[in-house]
């Protein structure tokens, strides 16, 4: 059955904003979606709101919607572009669940309205609905762990009666586990049944036996339209039952599974994907085996495409999505061809002559309070994935690749904190399921603890564990021999285990460039294998590698002038999507130039990691050694050495462009990067410029920073150097709160992992500006001296909230011509004394009429795909190749770089944050970055695209009801304006006695004086105060600026009740007037979409 | 520390060596040296060695597992395909240390040394399989043996082709496997247990020799003829096309698999022809021509039936999608039906099972 040609046009739902639970591979699997999609004619509409990824160019749809993910807006996409069908099963939970609610208000899957592809609604129903579900399973005969549905506690309790604790508490319609836990005792059980229930947009959670410490796994299944169905990869979890598989290390293929097993898992979830009725497309199947008795039970399906399933694409070279796409617009699999073979068909079930492993990535230390437990709500915000021939080589690879001071399986200098404890706190530690329990099982194994009291304790199969002992015996025989006199053999044996130079260098009190020189004597080098969906068995025709120590290396040589990309590793907070999209758009600019490209990363969810976006993909960590041995194996193989890209992936390759051959690195200068980064070389050269900085200085202990204080006067912000995302960053207050944060910086505990506070790394302490406004100038220089703006963008929070944190737009709306000017010149200034050659971000804070220069960093920011988006100029492909050697004029006259765009429209992007997953954080925004993503809005003014990005961002802006304020006294009197604006548009207020006394002083209308929380009484009597309110549903939306960190008690136990209980806070005044401005918008004039084709005004 | 590696080596007819370390019979520090000879064969599955191993139709061949991480779920009596292993030797990245799996009653090693097996691993399994893969199935030697014994040894195998094994693998004598209600007489050319488990749901299965006559056959007065899978070269299973054909002539429904699907075509004087490397994997892509659905199939065959020789004999009901040869027919003109996969797995999927349904049916119909 080809193609369909009922069907024209199709819109295809993104995932929004990068959120834990679900990120860029929404953007791998949707761009696959779209540019298939358009290749086989079909007109793609596109809806997301995410600007930091690359389904987003205009390039991939004919219409792409940068509007909020919610029904109303989706409604009025639909009314406009009238699409033949809605794709629902490539943008994550949350295109699942908008199609659900467009299904449920008659605007899709109904006669005549657009068709859903892909899944019905009836079928993602019987997969979403944990009921449903289990009747389903049950009816075909498989089996479900005993459980209950419940709506109340009461129901609850009736439940836990009849199946016994411990249980486990899924809520209905969730994403990445959100309020799902395991209750052990009638107390937890309470808690966790409530949490649940609060999280289910239905109110519904299912209460089911605990299968903790049972073996989990994953089946990918595809089915077409035909009824053919293969399994693309099996997953294996590490981490036994009762952690998310999103927080899993997870192992493909399945490692401990006879065939016997396999083949009755297999055909459970071909039973599976066809009872619940997913017609086509890939679905992930999840299992839980018991050890002892090899009991299987299904735990839950995803009709869509997955987060496991981008992995499992990566692992095994099989698309997914891709051919998801296909398949839902009426293709059947044996119609499709293996894009790695060329010469079989995709029905075909891949096999693999390698093992691949993920580790997850998490971001604990940004959220002060949070436990730093997993468990089966996912915490992550990122994950690597490594490739090797066995378990072992991919384990260390994989752990070096995560990027947090790690080598491997220790056998390095992180392992020297587990000295401290004795054999049984290791023991009690590896019970507990955290980021650190891997390294702790291998500390356990090193001190000879066998392998079954340490599976007693962990619940890890013996297997894994043999395999980590062996990594640890390893060690232990290298330990007893040297750099110089390892044999060839030996030498083979330790990389084939995975063991980096780095951990050796460790081992032998030697530097890694001296291991490095000894290994390559010995003349030992990685080979490079193909990722090839069939174990050799047919030749592949894409080059998509790994490094491993055998016999054959595979690579082929290049003809044409190469390039490689580094890429940015594992989303983390500060370095996620933005960065994928820059090395993407420059390969594809580069590619269309001419040349070969390159690409090195180790993000499995990535685009750039698709084995079609460069012209080679080595799927390697990014770590010195790792980049060196891909630069060399080129090299060699080609005769020529490649050039090396490392200002477009973040911090991750800017970090390695001092230890790279100088000559290779493409673009800006390492020494011009030094200089950005160096604080005093920094210093030096604006005070040359005659650039203004806030006055400041460089600490390296606590009395050389009170001395800066005291000297520049407080308030004042310190942060540490060389981190990311704003990594410890605090605004100061008095000579006490220094202490407390410099002590804080110095302890091994929050920064230790990062490096601590030493003089290489000495903290910046300069004077806070308080009340500037906060610019990002986003820019490119060309070797001709010439400097193109890329685009000039005011935060609408003031200087204080970390810029990855904060709202921005683009034209800005409160500067002056006069300030404009000066900040583009102050960076064409700064470019040129760099010499950069491509982009340079700056950041600036301007208060009153000076404009300060707060850092400039010589590389794609985050930033970047926004100001695309906005201006319609693609910024990475321009400087890709002006790195390259290319002018801005050369690329003028190429049609590349056109002018940007002046339609008088106001783009706004605003942060996502993850709070809703750490309900013990503080909400407040602060210098320290901790969001997770972005969305943007546009429109035809500032206010009106400011709503529209907190629509995106899931904001709620209230049309009725109680909105409670309190505001810090500077707010106060801008307050008044807010207040007015909300009782203008019939919204109540209330506040506490303070701030009542001055709104009403000043002519506001204040309808509720409610008590502090802070003076509530035990017994309950007294006012109300604002959290009792929250929790009982009477305010709609929560104002609340705080200010320094004395007066936080109150405010913070607002904010987490506010933020527990989904109810909206805004935490500046800048951004509540802003609101308050789009609410009006809102009122006067129904909001409208329109596509970025139109806006750009091509189209 | 010390460590117990014995070094081996795999020496190709065509001068390839690979560098390895001995596992299986042999590997003790005790040990003479060992050589293995045979063909050497790549199998891509990605679980079920042990069965492939215990298959009888990998007599004379020498097994490389693709997959790198071999006996990590041990070995399980009731996963054995026949009394023992018939491969000549097994050839793997890495053996694992230890098993893991409740089903386990033994190590994989271990249960090599019980065979008297000999294997070897550490070796750069994808570099043979792209010389195996570019080359085609070669004989080959690997033990602790001189490199230059193991030269000569490589020289002097022969390969499959050509050789009649069956009678390595075949039964001596008649035994019954089963209790179900219909009589099956299975021809054993080397008949693997899973095959008779799924005959045995619904037969009471009479297996007997390869070279049993038709009038035997007959005299058994069955409801069902199974021709069994088997290792080698079908040319040279003499006397069986004959007393296939003699069979055909009864009306008996007959079912062949692997072997016997080849055999059935020498029968209806068709052509069979040795592939470059075989099929060996759990995950080949077949189209059932009749439902235009696609199955998932376990592969172990180096032959193939040349479909063009049948033009008029025979009905093509299954083709392989990877490389367009024949995987399944219906006899024109009589009451024979039969594939070249393995639709009862044991390893591999279950995606073709239905097939003994259609033997059941034929059955039921006469």
């Amino acid at each position: 059955m080809p193609r369909r040609n009922d069907i024209k046009s199709i819109l295809v739902l993104g995932s929004g904003p990068i959120v834990i639970g679900q990120a860029c591979e929404f953007d791998y699997s949707g761009t696959q979606a779209c540019r298939v999609l358009r290749q086989e004619g079909y007109r793609v509409i596109l809806a997301n709101s995410n600007p930091a990824t690359i389904m987003t160019d205009p390039d991939f749809a004919d219409r792409t919607y940068i509007e909020p993910l919610t029904p109303d807006f989706i409604e009025k996409i639909i009314e406009r572009e009238k699409p033949d069908a809605v794709l629902p099963t490539l943008g994550g939970q949350t295109a699942l669940n908008l199609a659900m609610e467009l299904f449920a208000r008659g605007k899709v899957g109904v006669p005549g309205t657009p068709e859903l592809i892909g899944a019905n609604a009836e079928a993602i129903a019987t997969a979403e609905d944990r009921g449903k579900f289990k009747e389903a399973m049950i009816e075909i005969g498989l089996s479900v762990p005993r459980s209950g549905i419940a709506h109340s506690l009461p129901e609850a309790q009736k439940i836990i009666k009849e199946i016994g604790l411990p249980v486990i508490i899924r809520p209905a319609y969730i994403l990445g586990g959100r309020g799902t836990g395991i209750a052990h005792t009638p107390e937890e059980f309470v808690s966790v049944v409530s949490n649940g229930l609060a999280a289910s947009p239905i109110s519904e959670v299912l209460i089911e036996t605990s299968i903790v410490g049972w073996k989990e796994y994953e089946l990918e299944v595809m089915r077409d339209r035909n009824d053919n169905c293969v399994i693309i990869c099996s997953i294996e979890n590490v981490d036994a039952m009762g952690v998310h598989t999103g927080d899993s290390i997870t192992v493909a293929p399945a490692m401990t599974l006879s065939d016997v097993e396999y083949q009755k898992m297999r055909n459970a979830a071909f039973a599976c994907i066809r009872r619940v009725g997913v017609e086509t497309g890939g679905s992930n199947v999840q299992f839980a085996v018991n050890p002892l008795t090899g009991e299987q039970v299904v735990i839950e399906m995803n009709p869509r495409v997955s987060r496991s399933s981008a992995l499992a694409s990566k692992a095994t070279g099989f698309p997914i999505a891709k051919i998801a796409a296909k398949l839902a617009v009426g293709y059947t699999l044996d119609e499709i061809s293996n894009d790695i073979t060329k010469k079989t068909p995709a029905s075909f079930e891949p096999t693999i002559d390698y093992v691949v492993v993920k580790i997850p990535r998490w971001a604990f230390e940004k959220f002060p309070g949070t436990s730093g437990v997993l468990g089966t709500q996912m915490q992550s915000v990122g994950e690597a994935m490594a490739i090797g021939r066995t378990f072992t080589e991919s384990l260390q690879k994989a752990l070096r690749s995560l990027e947090i001071g790690r080598m491997g399986l220790n056998c390095d200098a992180g392992e020297t904190s587990y000295a401290k404890f004795s054999d049984d706190e290791l023991l009690s530690q590896i019970a507990i399921p955290t980021p650190e329990r891997i390294f702790q099982i291998g500390e356990c194994l090193r001190r000879k603890i066998s392998i079954e009291k340490v599976a007693k304790y962990c619940k890890f199969d013996p297997w894994f564990l043999d395999q980590m002992l062996s990594i640890v015996e390893e060690r232990e025989h290298l330990s007893t021999a040297s750099a110089d006199s390892l044999s060839k053999s030996d030498w083979i044996r330790a990389k084939r285990m995975g063991f980096a130079d780095a951990q050796l260098a460790w081992l032998w009190g030697k530097s890694e460039h001296e291991v490095r020189a000894a290994r390559l004597k010995a003349g030992v080098r990685p080979t490079y294998k193909a990722v090839d969906t069939c174990s050799a068995e047919f030749s592949a025709q894409t080059p998509y590698h790994y490094s491993t120590y055998e016999d054959e290396s595979e690579i082929h040589a290049t003809t044409k002038e190469s390039v490689i990309i580094l890429g940015s590793g594992p989303n983390r907070i500060g370095q996620g999507i933005e960065f994928d999209y820059c090395c993407v758009h420059a390969s594809f600019a580069l590619r269309d130039a001419g040349y070969e490209t390159i690409m090195l990363n180790c993000n499995p969810e990535t685009v750039s990691t698709d084995y079609d976006t460069s012209d080679k993909l080595y799927f390697e960590p990014l770590t010195y050694e790792d980049v060196m041995n891909v630069i060399e194996a080129e090299t060699l193989s080609s005769g020529v050495a490649p050039k090396v890209i490392v200002g477009l992936g973040g911090q991750t390759p800017l970090k390695l462009a001092s230890q790279l051959p100088s000559n290779l690195i493409a673009g800006t200068n390492s020494e011009s990067i030094d200089i950005a980064e160096d604080r005093e070389k920094w210093s030096a050269l604006c005070e040359s410029l005659s650039i203004a900085q806030p006055p400041g200085g460089t600490a390296r202990n606590v009395e050389q920073a009170i001395e800066i204080a005291n000297r520049i006067g407080y308030p004042v912000l310190v942060r540490p150097s060389y981190v990311l995302g704003g990594r410890a960053m605090q605004i100061v207050h008095d000579q006490d709160h220094l202490r407390t944060a410099m002590l804080e910086m110095d302890q091994a505990g929050s920064l230790g992992r990062e490096g601590g506070l030493s003089s290489e790394r000495p903290v910046l302490v300069d004077r806070f500006l308080e009340d500037a406004i906060e610019v990002d100038v986003d820019a490119i220089r060309d070797a001709t001296d010439e400097v193109l703006i890329g685009g000039v963008m005011e935060h609408v929070e003031q200087a204080g909230v970390h810029s990855g944190d904060s709202a921005c737009t683009i034209p800005p709306v409160t500067l002056s011509k006069q300030i404009v000017e000066e900040i583009e010149s102050t960076i064409t200034k700064i470019a040129r004394a760099l010499s950069v050659i491509g982009l340079i971000n700056v950041q600036f804070a301007v208060a009153g009429t000076t404009v300060y220069v707060i850092e400039a960093n010589p590389r794609a920011s985050r930033t970047v795909p926004f100001v695309a988006k906005a201006t319609g100029v693609q910024l990475v492909k321009v400087a890709s190749r002006v790195m390259m050697g290319a002018t801005l004029g050369q690329l003028r006259s190429e049609g590349l770089l056109p002018e940007k765009v002046k339609g008088g429209h106001v783009s706004v992007k605003e942060a996502v944050l993850p709070f809703n997953r750490f309900s013990e954080v503080d909400t407040a925004l602060g210098p320290e970055m901790r969001s997770t993503g972005e969305v943007m809005g546009i429109d035809d003014s500032f206010a009106r695209a400011f709503a529209k990005a907190q629509f995106a961002a899931g904001t709620t802006l209230p049309e009725t009801g109680l909105v409670f304020v309190s505001l810090n006294d500077r707010d106060k009197s801008g307050g008044v304006e807010v207040v007015n604006g909300l009782t203008s548009l019939g919204l109540q207020i209330a506040a506490t006695t303070g701030t009542a006394k001055f709104l009403t002083e000043h002519g506001c209308t204040v309808s509720r004086i409610v008590g502090k929380f802070s003076e509530r009484k035990s017994d309950g009597k007294g006012a109300d105060d604002a959290v009792k309110l929250i929790e009982a549903g009477e305010i709609a939306l929560v104002i609340n600026t705080p200010r320094g960190y004395g007066t936080r008690s109150d405010g913070e136990a607002i904010r987490k009740a506010a933020n527990n209980c989904r109810v909206s806070v805004v935490t500046t005044l800048s951004a509540a007037t802003a609101a308050v401005q789009g609410m009006i918008e809102q009122r006067n004039r129904p909001f409208s979409v329109m596509s970025l084709q139109e806006f750009h005004g091509r189209q | 520390m010390t460590r117990n590696i014995k070094s081996a080596a795999l020496v190709l007819k065509d001068g390839s060596v690979f560098e390895g370390e001995a596992i299986g019979a042999g590997s003790s520090e005790i040990s003479a040296p060992v050589i293995a000879r045979g063909e050497v064969v790549f199998h891509t599955g990605l679980s079920g060695y042990q069965e492939i191993l215990t298959d009888p139709s990998y007599a004379g061949q020498i097994i490389t597992f693709t997959t790198p991480h071999i006996g990590n779920y041990g070995t399980s009596a009731a996963d054995s395909e026949s009394s023992k292993i018939f491969a000549r030797g097994v050839i793997v990245r890495e053996l694992a240390r230890r098993r893991s799996n409740w089903r386990s009653d033994d190590s994989l090693d271990s249960f090599l040394k019980r065979n008297e097996i000999s294997g070897i691993a550490g070796i750069d399994t994808r570099r043979l399989t792209r010389v195996l893969r570019d080359s085609g199935a070669m004989p080959g030697a690997f033990g602790t043996a001189t490199e230059s014994e193991l030269h000569k040894a490589a020289q002097s195998e022969k390969g499959t082709a050509g050789k009649n094994l069956i009678a390595q693998v075949t039964t001596t004598k008649p035994y019954v496997h089963g209790s179900g209600k219909f009589k099956v007489v299975a021809f054993d050319f080397g008949i693997k247990t899973t095959i008779l488990n799924c005959l045995g749901e619904f037969a009471t299965v009479q297996v007997v020799p390869a070279t049993t006559s038709a009038a035997e056959v007959i005299a058994m007065a069955p409801d069902g003829i199974f021709l069994s899978n088997g290792p080698g070269d079908p040319e040279m299973v003499h006397g069986a096309p004959e007393t296939i054909r003699e069979l055909l002539g009864t009306g008996v429904p007959l079912f062949g698999i692997c072997l016997g699907h080849q055999l059935l075509a020498l029968a209806l004087g068709g052509k069979t022809f040795k592939l470059p490397f075989g099929h060996h994997g759990a995950n080949h892509p077949v189209r059932n021509l009749a439902t235009k659905t696609v199955e998932i199939t376990s592969q172990n065959h180096n032959f193939c039936v040349d479909a063009d020789s049948l033009a008029t004999k025979a009905e093509v009901t299954h083709i392989n999608l990877n490389d367009q040869t024949n995987e399944g027919m219906r006899v024109l003109g009589a009451n024979a039906f039969s594939v070249q996969y393995h639709p009862e797995a044991g390893p591999g999927p279950h995606d073709s099972r239905y097939l003994f349904a259609e033997f059941v049916a034929r059955m039921e119909a006469k």
